[in-house]
């Protein structure tokens, strides 16, 4: 039984000007310790299906499909028993290391938190436990630094605190939602380096969502490329990066700054914007701005094409991206 | 500062870096707080002492301007000005303290709680803060002493009723920013449930604005005990109450005008006091100004 079997999840939003489909039909399995990497712009709908995978969802948001966890269904699941599995068995780190720790309470007490909740620690008992949790994610002079508020610490380090809050519990699969979005780079690469020794020396599952394709590449074994809230490209890291078969894959390739690359060389741009997820197209969400559209495209979503290796691309133009993807 | 308990939620207002320093540069904040501590003062010694007795009438010296003996003169009955104004802070402060505090406490919990639950939940509270808010606390006081009677119990009852519906709605507000924080996503991420992340992170973080509050309502409470004292509905005779000394000076406006000018003037010193602490607070407390240093 896979660890993770997420099947056919809708997630739809109330916003001010009506209903948002922001999650449209997405399915994946992860089984345990395996790492799956979600890339896709801003507003495609990466973070909204972590959340839901958390039960962290505005009440007002409607979840449809399935969500089965260690053979537990989430969708549907009343909120207390949703508490028991946060924390304890999926963790989670943020974003932003600056605002993801409480300016008035201490180190200890936070990452101590989920111990002493779910576990049931003395405060002493957890205190050695944080210490230990601490120390593994690399906080120098851990002991000395127990009681110190988040304020006295730096980005990196406070990402590491929340790394080692997210872990306190052992839990069985780790959430990332762009952890080192907000660092920077010689402090990104550490935290990565810190989150993939971590899954490996523990035997988590992943799930790293991140904008940057070279984190995906270098970070997890499978991904999913998501646009308007839907997947349209999945599948191991090095196939999909290989072969890059969706236009819109393509595209964020494309997009990338290239080392090397002559002074004032303008970055490819990918014409149009995001759709508008209250106002979503009937068809496949990327046809308005994809240069291979027919009208086709428009009338009904694509379904999933496989590839070898287990890779799948939900484009029904496949045949001509891939030819004009060769003669390039 | 860091010999305040970190177990006290509204301890954490205090460590905004630098709060003591910058509190005693701080002109209204140190003003205020000069007039509020001899507000306090006037009370607890009138506790142990007063010039002469407040309860004591003496007619034969009754209308007698300020005298070395009595240096605030005596009104219609021959009581010591000076004593009765001592006194009567007391029944100030208590007004201040009870009415702040049933306001703060139901007012906290409700709007936590309407944070917290959202939905029909932070509907129906909020409605019906709007709906008691549109009664005006005098009235609802005059509703209350007509149905319990007039006295001081009722009259703090009422300004506390008053109270919560403010207590209730800045407490939502600012209760609903902190749970759009990173933080307490966080925390939801780590299993906690609402009550936790309300007792742990919500309130601690806005305990600067409910201390704010606080001390603006305490001054709002003091004019409302004047104003219930001055128709009848609050403070009963004999007990002292600036509001009763006022209502009584009323009636001797042209005779001795003094008698109206000194309750007046500790009201309005207690207020003004009150109110400047109050802004003095909301500037030192608020971290953005302190980080912007």
């Amino acid at each position: 039984m896979p660890l993770l079997e997420v099947d056919d999840l809708h997630v739809q939003l109330q916003t001010q000007r009506g209903p948002a489909e922001a999650v449209r039909g997405i399915g994946f399995t992860l089984e345990r310790g395996e790492t799956l990497g979600i890339v896709g712009e801003s507003g495609c709908g990466k973070s909204i299906t972590v959340q839901s995978l958390m039960g962290l969802l505005p009440s007002t948001a409607q979840v449809k499909g399935s969500i089965r966890f260690d053979g537990t269904e989430l969708v549907g699941l009343s909120e207390r028993a949703m508490c028991e599995i946060r924390g304890n068995r999926i963790g989670m780190i943020f974003q932003e290391p600056m605002t993801a720790l409480n300016p008035v309470h201490t180190i200890a007490r936070q990452v101590g938190e989920p111990l002493r909740l779910h576990r049931g620690m003395a405060r002493a008992d957890a205190r050695k436990e944080v210490l230990a949790l601490l120390e593994r994610v690399g906080i120098p002079d851990a002991a000395s630094r127990l009681d110190a508020y988040p304020h006295q610490f730096s980005g990196g380090q406070r990402q590491r605190i929340g790394i080692a809050m997210a872990l306190a519990c052992g839990p069985d699969l780790l959430i990332a939602d762009e952890p080192t979005t907000a660092l920077d780079v010689t402090i990104q690469k550490q935290i990565l380096e810190l989150i993939q020794g971590l899954v490996e020396e523990r035997g988590m599952a992943l799930i790293l969502i991140s904008h940057d394709l070279g984190v995906i590449a270098q970070n997890v074994s499978k991904m999913l490329v998501m646009y308007g809230g839907s997947v349209v490209e999945s599948g191991p890291t090095a196939a999909v990066f290989a072969e890059r078969a969706h236009p819109y894959t393509q595209g964020l390739f494309a997009a990338r700054p290239a080392l090397g690359a002559p002074r004032g060389q303008k970055l490819a741009t990918i014409r149009g914007s995001v759709p508008d997820l209250i106002d979503l197209p009937s068809g496949c969400p990327f046809a308005g701005r994809c240069r291979f559209t027919i009208d086709d495209c428009h009338a009904t979503r694509p379904p999933p094409t496989p590839m070898p290796h287990g890779h799948a691309v939900r484009c029904i133009r496949l045949g001509e991206v891939i030819a004009e993807g060769v003669l390039e | 500062m860091s010999a305040v308990p970190s177990t006290v939620p509204s301890a954490a207002a205090f460590k905004v870096p630098g709060f003591w320093r910058r509190a005693l540069h701080h002109r209204s904040f140190v003003i205020g707080g000069v007039l509020t501590l001899l507000l306090i003062l006037a009370a607890a010694i009138s506790l142990v002492w007063t010039p002469w007795s407040p309860y004591e009438m003496n007619m034969a010296h009754k209308l007698k301007p300020p005298t070395a003996a009595h240096w605030l003169g005596t009104d219609t009955f021959g009581r010591d000005v000076a004593s009765l104004l001592l006194v009567g802070a007391r029944a100030s402060i208590l007004v201040g303290v009870i009415a702040v505090g049933i306001g703060l406490v139901a007012g906290t919990a409700l709007g936590l709680l309407a944070a917290a639950r959202r939905g029909w939940v932070e509907e129906a509270i909020m409605r019906f803060a709007d709906f008691s808010m549109a009664f005006p606390a005098i009235l609802s006081a005059i509703m209350m002493t007509a149905v319990f009677g007039a006295g001081i119990v009722n009259a703090i009852i009422a300004i506390g009723i008053y109270n919560i519906p403010t207590f209730a709605r800045i407490t939502r507000a600012s209760a609903n920013a902190i749970w759009s924080r990173e933080y307490v996503a966080a925390a939801r991420a780590c299993g906690k449930g609402g009550f936790a992340i309300t007792m742990q992170h919500v309130l601690p973080n806005i305990s600067a604005v409910l201390i704010v509050q606080s001390t603006i309502r305490f001054a709002i409470a003091i004019l409302a005990e004047a104003a219930l004292s001055y128709l009848g509905l609050g403070t009963q005779p004999p007990q002292p109450s600036w509001g009763r000394m006022l209502s009584e000076a009323q009636t001797m406006m042209f005779q001795a005008p003094l008698l109206a000018v000194f309750p007046g003037m500790a009201i309005a010193l207690a207020v003004l006091g009150l109110n400047l602490l109050g802004d003095g607070l909301r500037d030192l407390l608020d971290p953005r100004l302190a980080r912007a240093r």
